[in-house]
């Protein structure tokens, strides 16, 4: 069985300016100890679908489907059933390690507490283990570091403890939100490693969602590409890479600037990125794919199997994009 | 290159004075080096590239040559004028000659002015006699040149997404016909999709209207698109300076093959393949750097001397201030 299986995931926003759907229908499975990339550019709804899976949606946020972990249904499931998974078995580790962390409190404080809460650790204990998983996370002098606030933490650091305190209760899925977006390049790549060390070495299942293509092809063994709340794409990752298989997909490979290529004009993709507050019919990427016909306005490919493992919806064929 | 450069930046420091709650009155304030002993070049048409992470003091140089923060040294505009010690009277006549496009688009528009009024102000600070209908004749041709459309220009800001924003940003910059512009961080806000359209037009408008860039970005493969040469900061000195294919292909100080080993490539055989330099610890407080060279703390070649002796730029076109330079050892 799937340690998470997603089935046909909505989520929706009330807003004042009507309803933003900013997932629509995304099916995922992940297998214990698997890494899974879900790329997409803002808006694409790579985070909410993330919030939906935690149960974190705001106050106006609506999630439609199922999502199974483990065999459970915790999709809108009461507090006395997520709270638990949530702590022992859902980490979630997110973009902003400054706003995350509460700044009132010492580390200490912050990351016994999950212990005590969860585990019913004697402060004592918490606080042993804690250090441990400071030392995990290289940390230097974790020790003495744990009773520092976390503005006297640089940004790296202060990631660093946002992953020790999310493996606390050593989880069997990860979800990493952005977890590098906020940093500089060389400390990216330290945390970038260090997650892939830790996920070796804990063996859990691992949710990475980026924007940066660079980062998921270092990291993940299975990519989603997300627009418009929709999967446009789905494949391991040397496939995705090698062979993209949907034009969007495509366009953003081409369009990135690339440190080991020549430089010189970039392949665009034109246009803009959709409006998610209209109600979407047909492909969302139609208004700028170079290969959408009259079809793709009105009619949305479903997420087909084309080659075994690879998934993709687009209305035209493999060989109608050459 | 014949005769001056366009502006050649000598020696430029730039600090800031920083008091610390609960200092008392008389306690001396602590000084912040941002830019620390900075010189360089610039030719005209010539696109600098300007790297390196958070608090390295890239934006802070580029904003010292504009006179937004307080500078010393010399910054000297066409083999003539020394742009920092000028009044801001004296300066005003500069600045139509020097603009510059900001990083969050949506931040740096006025959210009650319309597009048109955005940028039609420089026009009317800079060109006062001009006339209503030349005024609005100027504004419709840049926003044509920049890619937006005529009859938006009785919009506001908020009614663009921020690739356009930054479209209008850059239309501001040349609708007085700059002939430098300064780029900090003009894409880093932007989706990758929307990041290559921008940098596609900035990099055609260079071309076609001969303009001299200085563009600032912490995306070392941005800057290598865009840029003729690259100069590497490390705590608000320069490490390194080469032309683009010189510090891509051959980086000589450790600190620029560190932070190049970092970048990721969006290609799973290679990212998986390659070997990123570690650098050890973190970024030391630039309210007290490390003496001698800034970079030794982390680097791996550091000896004795890199704690005594300040490395010094070597002379040429590939400018390294390290002891030790070389190729990267793996």
């Amino acid at each position: 069985m799937a340690l998470l299986d997603v089935k046909d995931l909505g989520v929706s926003f009330a807003t004042n300016d009507g309803t933003v759907n900013a997932v629509n229908g995304v099916n995922l499975t992940l297998a214990r100890g698997e890494t899974l990339g879900i790329v997409g550019e803002s808006g694409s709804g790579k985070s909410q679908l993330a919030f939906a899976i935690m149960g974190l949606l705001a106050q106006n946020g609506r999630a439609r489907g199922s999502v199974k972990f483990d065999g459970q249904e915790i999709l809108n499931a009461p507090p006395a059933i997520i709270n638990p998974i949530r702590a022992n078995h859902i980490a979630m580790v997110f973009q902003d390690p400054m706003t995350s962390l509460n700044p009132y409190l010492r580390v200490s404080e912050q990351m016994a507490e999950v212990l005590v809460h969860h585990k019913g650790m004697s402060r004592r204990e918490a606080l042993a283990e804690c250090v441990r998983m400071l030392d995990a996370v290289k940390i230097p002098d974790a020790k003495g570091r744990i009773r520092l606030y976390p503005h006297e933490f640089s940004g790296g650091m202060r990631q660093r403890v946002m992953i020790a305190m999310s493996l606390l209760c050593r989880p069997d899925l990860l979800i990493a939100d952005e977890p590098t977006t906020a940093l500089d390049v060389t400390v990216q790549a330290q945390i970038m490693q260090l997650l892939a060390e830790l996920q070796r070495e804990f063996g859990m299942a691992t949710i990475l969602i980026t924007h940066d293509l660079g980062v998921i092809a270092g990291f993940c063994e299975r990519v989603i590409v997300l627009y418009g709340g929709r999967v446009m794409e789905e494949a391991s990752v040397y496939p995705l890479f090698a062979e993209p298989a949907h034009p969007y997909t495509r366009g953003l490979l081409r369009a990135i600037p690339r440190v080991d290529h020549e430089g010189g004009e970039l392949d665009s993709i034109p246009g803009s990125p959709p409006n998610m507050t209209r109600d979407q019919q047909g492909c969302p990427f139609a208004p700028r794919c170079e290969f959408a016909g009259e079809d793709c306005a009105e009619t949305l490919a479903p997420l087909v199997e084309y080659a075994p493992g690879r998934w993709r919806a687009c209305n035209r064929s493999l060989e109608g994009m050459a | 290159m014949t005769g001056a450069p366009l502006l050649r930046v000598e020696d430029l420091h730039v600090a800031f004075t920083l008091r610390r709650e609960g200092d008392w009155p008389w306690t001396p304030p602590r000084k912040l080096q941002a830019v620390n002993g900075v010189s360089f070049d610039l030719a005209e048409g010539e696109v600098l590239g300007i790297v390196g992470e958070s608090g390295c003091g890239k934006s802070t140089l580029a904003r010292a040559l504009i006179q937004m923060v307080p500078a010393t040294g010399r910054a000297i505009w066409q083999g003539k004028t020394d742009l920092l010690p000028l009044s801001r009277h004296a300066m005003l006549k500069y600045r139509a000659d020097i603009q510059m496009v900001f990083q969050d688009p949506l931040a740096s528009l006025n959210p009650r002015m319309t597009v048109g009024e955005i940028i039609a102000e420089p026009l009317r600070t800079h060109h006062p006699e001009l006339g209503r209908d030349e005024v609005k004749a100027r504004v419709k041709a840049i926003m044509d040149r920049v890619g937006l459309l005529a009859n938006q220009i009785n919009r506001y800001p908020h009614e663009f997404s921020g690739g356009q924003c930054q479209r209008i940003g850059i239309a501001r910059a040349l609708v007085v016909g700059p002939k430098l512009v300064i780029c900090d961080e003009p894409v880093s806000a932007l989706d990758v999709s929307i990041q290559a359209q921008v940098i596609n037009l900035l990099m055609e408008l260079q071309r076609d209207l001969g303009l001299t860039l200085i563009f600032i970005a912490h995306d070392l493969s941005v800057v290598k698109h865009i840029s003729n040469r690259v100069m590497v900061l490390y705590l608000g000195q320069m490490m390194e300076m080469a032309s683009g294919q010189a510090l891509y292909g051959a980086p000589q100080h450790p600190y620029t093959q560190a932070l190049l080993s970092a970048v990721p490539i969006p290609d799973p055989v290679l990212e998986r393949q390659k070997v990123v330099i570690p650098l050890v610890g973190d970024l030391p407080s630039p309210l007290a750097p490390p003496s001698g060279c800034v970079f030794r703390t982390r680097c791996s070649r550091a000896e004795a001397i890199c704690a005594e002796a300040v490395p010094q730029p070597t002379e040429g076109e590939h400018l390294v201030a390290c002891h030790f330079p070389g190729p990267a050892e793996v």
